[in-house]
């Protein structure tokens, strides 16, 4: 059977399990006593098992098989949850995320695991072991009596009844197995898959009820019998079925030959009757654990019951690559109405441009995802650094919710990795030292995402040491970054952000965590791909504030188009202040830098014409301005262009990989005239004045 | 059908042949995705001269090579003939702006000469080879290179 159909689903529900496993597990260590964390730990670790099973991850469903057993006893309070053991889990929880990672690389990677099996083993030993020959005792008590009847329920062939028989005489025994699925078991074809592939495993099948190919396809409603010779104990097979998730009860009948060929109805009919009473004391042995089984997955189909559905991400982006396509089209048919003066075409656009707006916020909601998906592995990796580097901290995660674009989130995880690593390492202080300022000698690092207007802020906080100005000119001119000179000049705001800069790396002692000098200039380099930027505020002693800033979306945008000679160009709406008209004699110099003072505050000028290098062609009114005030972070500058066209929406492109990194300009669109018009980069506009 | 053709171009280098000024050049068909009259250009400022601009192509842009700016060749107005050739170049889709396109033609691969064969009046490096038919020579043009992807139009 072909399991790769599966594959995807296989891959996505266990990251999401392993993923829940990785919180539960933070939960648990804060809150040993809570039940239904563990609970739910259990069902996590229960559901990968049976899906790797089935899927033949042999490895996979052992180690969490040996993790399960662990749980268990945790569960039933016959372990208490020490860190040892929790590290262990987390271990285990860790080298599941590598054994899945590779399976979906699609790299045979061979990830050992005994050493963590065995101490699994070694923490379950006493009452687990205890605990298996309990049960292999019930089952061989029900054996025994099951044996003795030794006669199967399925019709024989000939055939079948000397391969029985053959195989009684070299030793090998023949089970009669009756599997039962749960029956909200959904994979059911699956399921049968994996337990022919253990029979398999164990001993040679001979016949199956219904046909192995009916199996496959399904056909079949809850129950299925196979027939196998085998050398392996009734109890070894049992737990190897037993094993798969979903799987409700498992019935096995030991054969005898000699029964089989005599068909006498009345033995017949006896045989049935023990059956059916030891089928029914297995029943009661099974019961216990299967009532968590069946528990767990009415939890998991619950959940799932969201309503919801998962696309792939490129149609998503195809999606939205029409709908700017159909933008586009709309904004050529309005000039069509304008420009011809056809009142019932644009009566008629109006009502589509509604249509598409609305499609377009759908499309772009659609593509938002909460950040608390990326924020939810950080607890975690907190966790794991403060203790290799023995400080204390508390996380405190905000703003979980705030919901930025897919192709941002993607992004975004590795520089915030980034921020957060720096300040553990770097900025908290090692727990006596933080008693010695006056601190807590918690260290706190928050980590917040909320909206402002259209951006969403990401901050990496923390109440650590903060980062030393002069140490950071001094390092930066050592390096050679800076000169004596430009050092002298910097204010503390200017010098850390030197920290930005490639190459730099403040830790004394390079750790494994960070200091390897290519974090924070990676950091900005990606935040501003993303077209984000990141700023840094810092106060000694009291910690430091790493501020990014990300624009929702990258996909479609509010500008304003602008004209310097014959040239159009887009300034994103976002980075805009005001637009305002001024005269030739309101422009006064500063160190020759030109500048207009705006309700008292100097804002420096660029003149795009010059920045740009356009042409010139017509002669420009050089008495009236037009100036463009534009803003990035605290900065603001005026733009003179020659005339405003106005706002529009633009579908932002790429200018392709030949033209990628073009200083000043961050894309381009397409306009309504079908004309391409680049899109100004106002935060490299401003530094390149 | 198929082993005929593929034996066709085995022997062959199919080309596009289009003019520049006064003299004859070919790009293999296989990079060729279309042929367009010349449309709006859009200047984009911090290029290398050669980069005229980027084109709108049903929605995405592409940067447009002037290629007589590129080879040297003086310039000229454009005409009626002037057309915009839009190529696929190692995934890299651009236009090339020429004077005219004139013909689809098979030249055989031994009919083409190595580059060093001819006084290049221009950069060698552009140039992979000519092909030479009875009373015609066509250039052969090196696109990566013309291009220069990766490396001058940074």
């Amino acid at each position: 059977m072909d399991t790769n159909q599966y594959m995807v689903m296989f891959l996505e529900e266990s990251r999401e399990h392993l993923q829940t496993l990785n919180s539960c597990l933070l939960d648990l260590e804060h809150n040993p006593e809570n039940l239904s964390v563990l609970n739910e730990i259990f069902r996590s670790a229960h559901t990968i098992k049976g899906m790797s099973a089935t899927m033949g991850f042999t490895k996979i469903a052992e180690l969490t098989h040996e993790m399960e057993n662990v749980l268990d006893l945790l569960r039933k309070n016959q372990l208490e949850p020490s860190e040892d053991i929790v590290d262990t889990i987390f271990k285990c929880v860790d080298t599941l995320e590598q054994m899945v990672e590779s399976v979906a690389s699609g790299a045979d990677i061979d990830i050992d695991v005994s050493d963590l099996i065995a101490k699994l083993l070694s923490i379950a030993k006493g009452d687990v072991v205890a605990e298996t020959t309990a049960k292999t005792v019930a089952t061989k008590e029900t054996v025994a009596e099951t044996s003795t009847s030794g006669k199967s329920q399925m019709d024989l062939s000939d055939m079948e009844v000397s391969i029985i028989a053959n195989a009684q005489k070299d030793g090998l025994q023949t089970l009669e197995i009756k599997v039962s699925l749960t029956d909200s078991c959904v994979l059911k074809s699956a399921r049968a898959y994996m337990v022919m592939n253990n029979l398999d495993e164990l001993g040679e099948v001979i016949k199956a009820i219904p046909s192995t190919d009916d199996l496959e396809q399904e056909k079949f409603e809850k129950s299925f019998q196979v027939l196998v010779v085998t050398d392996e104990e009734v109890a070894r097979v049992e737990s190897s079925l037993m094993s798969i998730s979903e799987v409700e009860t498992v019935e096995i009948v030991v054969i005898d030959a000699q029964n089989q060929i005599s068909k006498e109805q009345e033995i017949k009919e006896v045989a049935v009757k023990v059956e059916q009473v030891s089928t029914d004391e297995k029943k009661e042995i099974k019961a216990e654990p299967n009532k968590n089984n069946v528990q767990a997955n009415n939890v998991d189909k619950k959940l799932k019951s969201g309503q919801s559905v998962r696309v792939d991400i490129d149609k998503l982006d195809s999606l939205l690559n029409l709908v700017g396509e159909l933008v586009i089209n709309k904004t050529r048919l309005e000039q069509i109405g304008i420009t011809h003066r056809l009142t019932e075409l644009v009566e008629t656009i109006e009502q589509m441009d509604r249509v598409t707006t609305d499609l377009q916020s759908v499309v772009m909601k659609v593509r938002m995802v909460p950040v608390g998906q990326v924020f939810n592995r950080f607890p975690r990796m907190v966790r794991d650094l403060s203790r290799d580097l023995e400080k204390e901290i508390n996380l405190i995660i905000e703003g979980e919710e705030t919901e930025l674009d897919r192709t941002v989130i993607d992004e975004i995880g590795d520089p915030l990795v980034h921020l957060l690593r720096n300040s553990i390492d770097h900025g908290i202080e090692l727990p006596e030292e933080r008693r010695a300022k006056g601190k807590s000698s918690i260290g706190e690092v928050r980590l917040i995402a909320r909206h402002e207007g259209n951006n969403v802020i990401i901050m990496v906080e923390d109440d650590g040491k903060g980062i030393n100005a002069e140490v950071i000119k001094r390092k930066a001119v050592q390096k050679g970054l800076i000169s004596q000179a430009e050092a002298d000049k910097m204010d503390n705001n200017e010098a850390v952000k030197l920290v930005f800069l490639p190459g730099f790396s403040t830790a004394e002692v390079v750790t494994d965590v960070s200091g390897r000098g290519v974090g924070m200039d990676a950091v900005k380099n990606k935040i501003e791909s993303l077209g984000g930027l990141v700023d840094v505020e810092t106060k000694l002693d009291e910690g430091s504030k790493f501020k990014i800033r990300l624009p929702l979306t990258l996909a479609i945008i509010q500008a304003l188009l602008i004209k310097v000679q014959e040239e159009i160009y887009a300034i994103p709406l976002g980075s805009i202040d005001s637009t305002i008209n001024i005269g030739s004699e309101d422009i006064k110099t500063v160190q020759n830098q030109e500048v207009i003072l705006l309700r008292g505050q100097i804002i420096p000028i660029i003149r795009l014409a010059n920045l740009l290098n356009v042409p010139q062609q017509v002669a420009t009114n050089s008495k009236d301005l037009f100036v463009v005030i534009v803003h990035m972070g605290d900065q603001k500058a005026g733009i003179i262009v020659d005339n405003l066209i106005g706002q529009q929406e633009i579908v932002i492109k790429t200018l392709g990989k030949l033209l990628a990194g073009i200083k000043v300009i961050a894309g381009a669109t397409i306009l309504g005239n079908g004309q391409v018009a680049l899109i100004l980069d106002v935060g490299t506009l401003m530094n390149n004045r | 059908m198929m082993v005929e053709e593929r034996e066709y171009s085995n022997n062959e280098e199919q080309l596009v042949v289009f003019k520049l000024a006064r003299e004859e050049y070919g790009v293999s068909i296989l990079n060729v995705q279309e042929i367009k009259r010349i449309t709006e250009i859009t200047r984009v400022p911090y290029t290398p001269e050669f980069i005229k601009g980027v084109m709108n192509l049903r929605g995405s842009v592409l940067p447009v090579i002037d290629t007589k700016k590129r080879l040297g060749i003086e310039n000229e107005e454009y005409t009626d003939d002037t057309r915009i050739i839009i190529l696929k170049v190692d995934e890299v889709s651009i236009g090339m702006i020429v004077d005219a396109v004139s013909e689809v033609i098979a030249i055989p691969q031994d009919k083409i000469e190595p580059p060093e064969s001819v006084v290049a009046r221009y950069e060698h490096s552009f140039i992979s080879g000519v092909g030479n038919l009875e009373n015609r020579l066509i250039i052969l043009l090196d696109l990566v290179e013309m291009i220069g992807i990766g490396t001058e139009a940074k």
